[in-house]
């Protein structure tokens, strides 16, 4: 058996075994829907190169959606995941198709002024119940069967999400689709010239990276019962940037190592050092970049490759 | 009484003269974001921080020590500066070799961190600032009732940016400047210090920030996370001008606080949103932004 292997294998049955041994289930559902957000985001900042400042919209988006059919139309939890992740893509579509336009830095920017419009709408829109928030969204049933109520039952499902989004972002990273995105990535001028429509591969990595990311944010809404103006916020955004950055953009585990750290540190670190969390953040952000560009993965693969 | 559209003349023109006043700002803003991007190609996150930073200053330095508002309005943006240089040199040197996505992730950081020092300090409460005595009160223009400070904040700002703009086009500093933006290696082989005139153009756009933040404090309600909004605006603002015009950012900012006060009347809803929506429309229409010129 080889390390990855052994590593993922290891790490699954940890996943598996982890509310037996008494970790609260909905920290760690909470852990696991920010890890899909972060893996959704590493797909387009990671191997297409695309540094998205607004996938906040997407999270947020489909988490409203889905919350508001699920509680106020009482549509089942699957139908309203789909129905959550399907306005993500829709969403992704509209930004794409403006943002791609412009490169890089700017590219940045526009998905930012972007995401600031969703937010605004969010804020104004009736259904979103504006500053108080959507709130006692049911968990349901899956199937009309399996009862959701119960936080380990929720929690296996939400692993198994977890675990089919993981393996899809591998397969897609090592399809041909993905390696033209890695190329586009490296030489845009040089994917141009051989031939590859690059605005409708990047249109389909930012189609994918929203879509995953609205399935996550519908199955946060789930998990917390919740939807606030914070989910399709600015700061969540930059969040996931952070959680990306600091696990290792361009590997697979990294933004999952990421999302424990900054989830745990906002949950815990709050209780001890009251209101500096954001301080804190701001400077891991500041030091990442400095000193730590690879990530925690990185740095291990990379040690990795030297022994 | 007259009317527009529906709406009475005095109103239309009392919301334009708040969007000028908004639009002032977004130039003054938009412009020191520029001006950096084009020597550092950073694209500065922190400068919505470091307007806030100005603010503050003003407020503590006329509760702390008495300091006047026309005090202020020079020594502020000289602090603010010197705090910008000082982030130069310790933080943004150090990566001036790498992608500039890195320089927009660096100073989002730095403006998190400033912000919730902010917070920390002085909590989400608003603050409010005096309005200086000798400009209280308001004209009587006969159509409307202007109200002095905010006749000062528009006059002050477009002078600030059309000094600037006339220093950049037709002073040798300027042509440095330019020349800088254009081929910084081959400038300095000509024995100009680049890495200083790049030092202290940061600490320039990041003191046109602070001095903006000065001429709001008196108009709006001062609170640690008032330039975080408001940065995302200039975003928009910058990437409808295009960032390649000086004169380009100080008009599009202008114009589009003029939009915007308008929009306030005749469809408050879209108020908040209609600066974005312009700029996916100029997007899909000319990609480069309205001044831009197309580059990869």
């Amino acid at each position: 058996m080889t390390a990855p292997r052994m590593f993922y294998g290891g790490l699954l049955i940890a996943a598996l075994a982890a509310p037996m041994v008494g970790i609260y289930p909905v920290f760690m559902m909470k852990v696991i829907c920010f890890a899909m957000f972060a893996c959704a985001f590493n797909l387009m900042l990671g191997y297409g190169g695309l540094l998205s400042f607004g996938h906040a919209a997407f999270f947020g988006a489909a988490a409203y959606v889905s919350g508001w059919l699920a509680a106020v139309h009482g549509l089942g939890t699957l139908y309203s995941l789909i129905a959550g992740t399907l306005v993500a893509v829709l969403l992704g579509v509209v930004f794409g198709l403006v943002a791609i336009r412009r490169h890089g830095i700017y590219f940045a920017m526009v998905t930012l002024a972007l995401s600031q419009l969703v937010y605004f709408l969010c804020l104004e829109a009736p259904f979103t119940r504006g500053e108080n928030g959507l709130q006692e969204i049911p968990r349901g049933a899956l199937f009309g069967v399996i009862d959701l109520r119960s936080d380990v039952v929720l929690y296996y499902f939400v692993l198994a999400c977890f675990i089919g989004v993981f393996l899809l972002i591998r397969r897609i990273v090592h399809s041909p689709f993905g390696q033209v995105l890695t190329a586009i990535r490296e030489n845009e001028s040089r994917a141009v010239s051989l031939g590859y429509d690059v605005a409708r591969y990047k249109l389909l990595a930012f189609v994918l990276s929203a879509g995953l990311a609205g399935l996550a944010g519908s199955l946060k809404a789930v998990v917390l019962g919740f939807v606030t103006l914070a989910d399709v916020a600015q700061g969540n955004s930059g969040e996931v940037i952070l959680m990306t950055l600091l696990g290792g953009m361009g590997t697979f585990f990294g933004p999952v190592l990421g999302a424990v750290v900054v989830v745990t540190l906002q949950e815990y670190l709050s209780d001890i050092v009251g209101g500096w969390v954001t301080v804190i953040i701001g400077v891991v952000f500041v030091l990442c970049v400095l000193t730590f560009r690879k990530g925690i993965f990185g740095e291990i693969e990379a040690l990795r490759r030297r022994l | 009484m007259t009317e527009i559209f529906g709406m009475p003349l005095v109103v239309v023109l009392g919301q334009l003269m708040l969007g000028l006043v908004n639009g002032a700002f977004y130039a003054l803003l938009s412009l020191g974001l520029a001006v950096i991007f084009g020597l550092l190609g950073v694209v500065n996150f922190a400068h919505g921080a470091f307007y806030t930073l100005g603010a503050f200053a003003a407020i503590l330095g006329f509760q702390w020590f008495g300091v006047s508002y026309w005090v202020s309005l020079w020594l502020v943006p000289l602090v603010v500066g010197a705090l910008g240089i000082v982030v130069e040199r310790v933080l943004l040197t150090r990566i001036k070799r790498l992608e500039p996505l890195y320089g927009l992730l660096l100073t989002f950081g730095l403006a998190l961190a400033i912000v919730g020092l902010l917070q920390r300090v002085f909590g989400s409460s608003g603050f409010s600032y005096p309005v200086p005595e000798a400009l209280q009160g308001a004209f009587n223009l006969g159509f409307m009732i202007l109200p002095k400070y905010r006749a000062w904040v528009i006059v002050a700002s477009i002078a600030v940016c059309f000094g600037t703009w006339l220093i950049i086009e037709r002073t040798k500093l300027g042509a440095t400047l330019r020349a800088a933006t254009e081929n910084a290696p081959l400038l300095q082989s000509f024995g100009v210090n680049v890495p200083l005139l790049v030092m202290l153009t940061y600490g320039a756009g990041v003191a046109l920030a602070a001095l903006a933040g000065v001429l709001a404090a008196p108009v709006i309600v001062v609170t640690p996370d008032m330039g975080v909004s408001l940065v995302t605006v200039v975003f928009a603002v910058v990437v409808i001008g295009g960032m390649g015009s000086i004169l380009g950012s100080i008009v599009t900012g202008l114009v589009l606080g003029v939009i915007e006060g308008l929009t306030k009347v005749f469809y408050p809803e879209a108020s908040n949103i209609v600066v974005f929506v312009i700029m996916a429309l100029v997007l899909l229409f000319r990609p480069a932004g309205l001044f831009g010129r197309e580059q990869t």
